[in-house]
């Protein structure tokens, strides 16, 4: 089933954030979006965290590169790193063509959620990259 | 009339049985140098190697060569780096029995000419620095930056000033400013620039506290501006108890004009690969020779050369932070500054900025007509010019711009440098280009930006190849050849 | 005026007023507080001509011993190789050594080939996946290895070497490490010389260990032993290795290294005091994006050709600023050109025969200090192109002086950079060397008077 892009969450970041429920636990999958794939201009290199990995609201749990630039990847989410898109790395042209399903990053199994409270809707977000772009 | 068959990867030539260099033979008997080795530590055969013959090896690099620009064959203004003319006097003179054929660790008594000559190199760039200690140890500018970090460091833990970890960095500072300082153990501030380019002070002072460490300042900066607030920027950072550290990548702009020593730098580095000729070789060798105040100049890095009575010798300063590399230094590249200093002399080297000075100036005058110049009608020995109105315009980047002065037989600006300026070409011309080359940069320029967008979008369209492919290129990198692309 | 200035009078006064100035004091008056403004002329000779600054240059450098006055036999991490002329004739051309740093890449084909045939030979001689296109010089890049190791293998600090590596590339990695979190371990070597207490060394905190093989008497080491035990404990090995042993020894790839560093000064860089030497550094694919330094790499143009451009810069600096591998932002492209035609022009059989003859004259020089009344072999067993020599009489700077004054540079007194071997001199005795260079070379050292060393102190 494709995402829906209006429905999912923002960050400042760039990172999308789609929360599901799966086995009574609250997964969140994050990708980035295609405003910032597009800023990034042709993706080479995507540097990912192993699975068991756990992170703080906040913290960076990998790297994309384009030629010239690399960009951080944050999560917005506290927990533990359940499921990593080990193909994209060698699939980064798929994450151009298709960053909303092809082109999920991670799975993070929430432990801490408050970060989930400073992330924007789809109009939000859409407003600061039109103010930003 | 490209060579393509002698443009073909050296492996590709290969041909096995064939070679090029002969040695005498190992006399009959006696033991072979298998049987003196342990068996288990010797390889099959030797490394896979490609088999030319002599004149395979000369006629493959000699027309690779003719695929370069080169400062001896084009204008190459590319900003931030002083491409001036490499003098042959230099070449011959640093070539020479005794000086290129030295080994490293020979005793001070038998090269008093080497040690002679490096220190005199100290005294000079000593002087041009108002800086009076003085190490000629580091490889590179960059290297030179870390050198002086670790000093600043060893300076500060001698004073049990444990607490100054952070050095701040301007954000139009070349990028090895930061990452020098995360090497030697620091954390970075940035410190912005104002409207003019300049630092801005209000910022300087909020960063500014007893864990300050170092302030690393470009002057002039790489907008090419000599910063007029140098005397309250200095004061403000000693008040605060740190030390100025000047990158001196633009010293040409500044010979015998005013001296880093004099407006308040406590450690610099030269990159005798511009400001004192070079050559650049490529992309090296370079050298990063570092001056610093004397209450630092225990904490330099050591060998450095000592005159007594008439002779020279080589110590290690008392509170040395060791080494930074092996052997004495890049002296090859150092003997070629000394020659160059020697020609131009005490009122040649003002000449030398003050020629630099007029040419970019000279340069700005025109090219303002043609690009926008974001900071001033003034520079020092460079200046960044905007391809900004060119891209809303005509959907041109700087990148096109440069790709079609190609074209016209002009080695490209450096682009997309400082940051702080969009879309920026950085032009330093040197002193070393007649008035005539710089009218006619100017003017293909101007013809540039008068021509339709597809031309330029698409250049180059004279030279053998035409703006390669780098997504690929990073995406699945090949680094090397291997027998399957045979 | 002496130099290389294009102006006229009537070009500044044109150029003047196109600027709309008085004069060049007045551009800097408006930048420049006259307030730091120098007041008196530079303190420097007066400039010099070029005949006259040549025949003082050609002065200094007679009254200096060089390889071409004296027979030499020193080594240390320097070595007098043969240098073949193709080699001096190629770097000469301008087209080369006046370019700079490939940043466009269509007029930059020719460095960029050099670059990429370069770091495939660098490939081909340690038997590794990846090389960059050089670093500053093999102590260096020894250093530059060890942070790539740290910053790969996460949480360890340690770092563990032996003191048979070079004791300059050990005070660069004391310099280097002393400002940030890493605690440097270095283990004594055996009385063979030989670096095997590593072995006991490594543990769960290590994060590399940094061998030298040849090491730095000669010796062999036991690489893949120490590689194997390393791996076990989860941590990287470097190993430091000269480019000419491959000729006939093991790659350092082939004994199971994972990050390779050399000093390539041995492929056809003159010697010239210490510098600009070549760092070289290859390493497995995985850690290809720790790696410092610039790479070129293999692309095609937009009409379809194959081309090579500088590649991987999100790892550099003008990029990562702080959070960067490195600080390097240069790499030695003339001296790396000089290695690419040195290897070029060896081809294997070429560079196995320099070694071979490295080995079997060494051994030669080795038999005739065993043989000899003052000297002794400090190691037994077998070593590569130098050995260490102990001066029964102790009284190695005299004697090394002595033979410098009858036209021998007989060999590194090692005393200088350790201590514990103050009677101890290094021999190193390259392809050049021929059976009468040894015969000079004892006759030398044996006629050295064993008390010369006070006769000095009394003239001094």
């Amino acid at each position: 089933m494709a995402r829906d892009k209006s429905k999912l969450l923002y960050a400042e970041t760039h990172e999308w954030v789609d929360v599901s429920e799966e086995g009574g636990q609250k997964i969140a999958t994050i990708g980035i979006s295609d405003f910032a794939i597009e800023q990034l201009n042709d993706l080479v290199y995507m540097d990912l965290p192993e699975v068991g990995k756990t992170v703080d609201a906040g913290d960076e749990f990998g790297e994309v590169e384009s030629v010239k630039a690399v960009s951080p990847l944050y999560s917005p989410v506290g927990g533990e790193v359940v499921e990593v898109h080990s193909d994209l790395p060698d699939n980064l042209e798929g994450l151009n063509d298709d960053p909303y399903d092809f082109g999920w990053i991670v799975k993070i199994k929430i432990e801490d959620e408050s970060g989930l409270e400073s992330l924007m809707d789809f109009a939000a977000y859409q407003k600061q990259c039109a103010e930003s772009g | 009339m490209r060579n393509q068959q002698a443009t073909k990867l050296l492996f590709e030539m290969s041909r096995s049985g064939r070679r090029a260099h002969h040695l005498p033979p190992l006399p009959a008997e006696g033991e072979t140098a298998a049987s003196l080795l342990p068996a288990d530590q010797l390889a099959d055969a030797p490394p896979p190697l490609p088999e030319l013959a002599e004149g395979d090896v000369v006629r493959h690099f000699v027309n690779l060569s003719t695929l370069n620009m080169s400062v001896d064959t084009h204008f190459y203004p590319l900003g931030s780096c002083t491409m001036k003319y490499n003098p042959k006097r230099n070449e011959r003179m640093a070539s020479l029995p005794g000086l290129v054929d030295v080994h490293p660790l020979q005793s001070d008594r038998s090269v008093p000419g080497v040690l002679q000559m490096l220190y005199e190199l100290q005294q000079m760039i000593g002087e041009i620095a108002g800086l009076p200690g003085v190490s000629l140890q580091p490889a590179a500018g960059a290297h030179g930056e870390l050198t002086a970090l670790l000093v600043a460091a060893a300076y500060y833990r001698d004073r049990g000033e444990d607490q100054r970890r952070y050095v701040l960095t301007a954000d139009s500072a070349h990028g090895t400013n930061p990452a020098s300082a995360q090497m030697a153990g620091f954390s970075t501030r940035t410190v912005k620039s104002n409207a003019q380019g300049l630092v801005d002070l209000d910022d300087l002072k909020s960063k500014l506290d007893d864990k300050t460490a170092v302030f690393m300042l470009t002057n002039p900066n790489t907008l090419g501006l000599f910063d007029s607030q140098i005397k309250e920027i200095t004061d403000l950072v000693h008040e605060a108890g740190a030390l100025i550290y000047l990158d001196g990548a633009n010293m040409n702009a500044i010979l015998g004009i005013t001296r880093p020593g004099d407006f308040g730098a406590d450690l610099m580095h030269f990159n005798p690969h511009k400001t004192f000729s070079g050559p650049h070789g490529g992309g090296g060798p370079g050298a990063g020779p570092i001056c610093v105040r004397d209450f630092l100049a225990d904490y330099l890095p050591g060998p450095v050369v000592e005159k007594v009575g008439e002779e020279f010798r080589t110590v290690d300063p008392a509170k040395t932070i060791g080494r930074v590399r092996s052997f004495f230094g890049n002296v090859g590249v150092l003997a070629r500054a000394y020659i160059y200093i020697r020609t131009y002399g005490k009122e040649g080297l003002r000449r030398v900025s003050e020629d630099a000075v007029l040419g970019a100036n000279y340069l700005l005058s025109k090219v303002r007509h043609i690009l926008d110049v974001p900071h001033g009608d003034r520079c020092m020995h460079e200046f960044v010019a905007s391809a900004k109105k060119l891209k809303k315009e005509k959907h041109l980047s700087a990148m096109d711009l440069a790709k079609r002065l190609l074209d016209f037989g002009f080695h490209a600006p450096t682009v997309y440098f400082p940051l702080v300026v969009e879309e920026a070409v950085m032009v330093e011309p040197t002193e070393t280009e007649s008035k005539e080359t710089l009218d006619a940069f100017a003017e293909a320029l101007f013809r540039i930006t008068e021509e339709s967008g597809d031309v330029v979008e698409h250049a180059p369209h004279s030279t053998n190849i035409s703006r390669p492919d780098d997504v690929i290129a990073a995406r699945k990198p090949i680094l090397r050849w291997t027998e399957k692309d045979k | 005026m002496n130099g290389y200035l294009f102006h006229t009078e009537s070009d500044r006064r044109e150029m003047l007023r196109a600027i709309g100035a008085e004069s060049v004091q007045e551009i800097i008056d408006g930048q420049v507080p006259p307030a730091v403004q120098m007041k008196r002329p530079l303190e420097l000779p007066p400039a010099a001509d070029e005949m006259t600054l040549e025949s003082e240059l050609r002065r200094l450098a007679a009254s200096n011993a060089s390889v071409s006055s004296h027979v030499c036999f020193m080594g240390g991490g320097a070595y007098d190789h043969f240098i073949p002329a193709v080699v001096d004739e190629i770097a000469s051309r301008g087209e080369y050594y006046t370019s700079y740093t490939p940043y466009q890449a269509e007029v930059s084909q020719g460095n960029l080939q050099v670059m990429f045939e370069y770091e495939t030979l660098v490939s081909q001689i340690t038997g590794l996946d990846v090389s960059n296109a050089s670093l500053y010089d093999g102590g260096s890049a020894a250093t530059e290895a060890v942070l790539m190791a740290l910053a790969s293998v996460k949480k360890r600090h340690k770092v563990i070497t032996s003191d048979a590596v070079h004791p300059e590339y050990r005070e660069i990695l004391e310099a280097y490490l002393q400002n940030i979190d890493a605690e440097l371990v270095v283990v004594p070597a055996s009385e063979s010389g030989t670096s095997e207490g590593i072995l006991d060394a490594i543990d769960e905190q290590t994060a590399c260990v940094l061998i030298q093989h040849p090491n730095f008497f000669g010796r062999l080491e036991q690489v893949r032993k120490i590689a194997d035990a390393a791996h076990q404990a989860g941590a990287l090995v470097i190993q430091s290795f000269d480019p000419i042993s491959v000729g006939l020894l093991k790659r350092p790839g082939d004994l199971g290294v994972d990050i390779a560093v050399a000093e390539g000064q041995c492929l056809g860089n003159p010697l010239q005091y210490g510098g600009p030497y070549l760092g070289i550094m290859a390493c497995r694919q995985d850690l290809m994006r720790r790696m410092p330094g610039r790479i070129a790499g293999q692309t095609t143009d937009r009409r379809g050709n194959r081309c090579w451009v500088l590649t991987l810069q999100t790892r550099e600096q003008h990029i990562r600023r702080e959070k960067a591998t490195s600080n390097i932002c240069s790499n030695q492209t003339l001296l790396a050109l000089r290695a690419t035609v040195y290897l070029s022009l060896l081809g294997p059989q070429g560079l196995k025969e320099t070694a071979e003859h490295c080995v079997v004259k060494t051994n030669q020089a080795r038999e005739r200090f065993a043989a000899s009344e003052r000297f002794e072999l400090v190691h037994a067993g077998p070593v590569f192109k130098e050995f260490l020599v102990r001066d029964r009489e102790g009284d190695v700077q005299a004697l090394l002086e002595h033979a410098t004054d009858h036209g021998v540079l007989a060999g590194v007194p090692v005393g200088p950079m350790e201590p514990k071997w103050k009677d101890c001199f290094l021999v190193a005795v390259t392809e050049k060397r021929t059976e009468a260079d040894l015969d000079r070379l004892m006759k030398v050292l044996e006629s050295a008077p064993a008390d010369e060393a006070n006769r000095l102190a009394e003239t001094v």
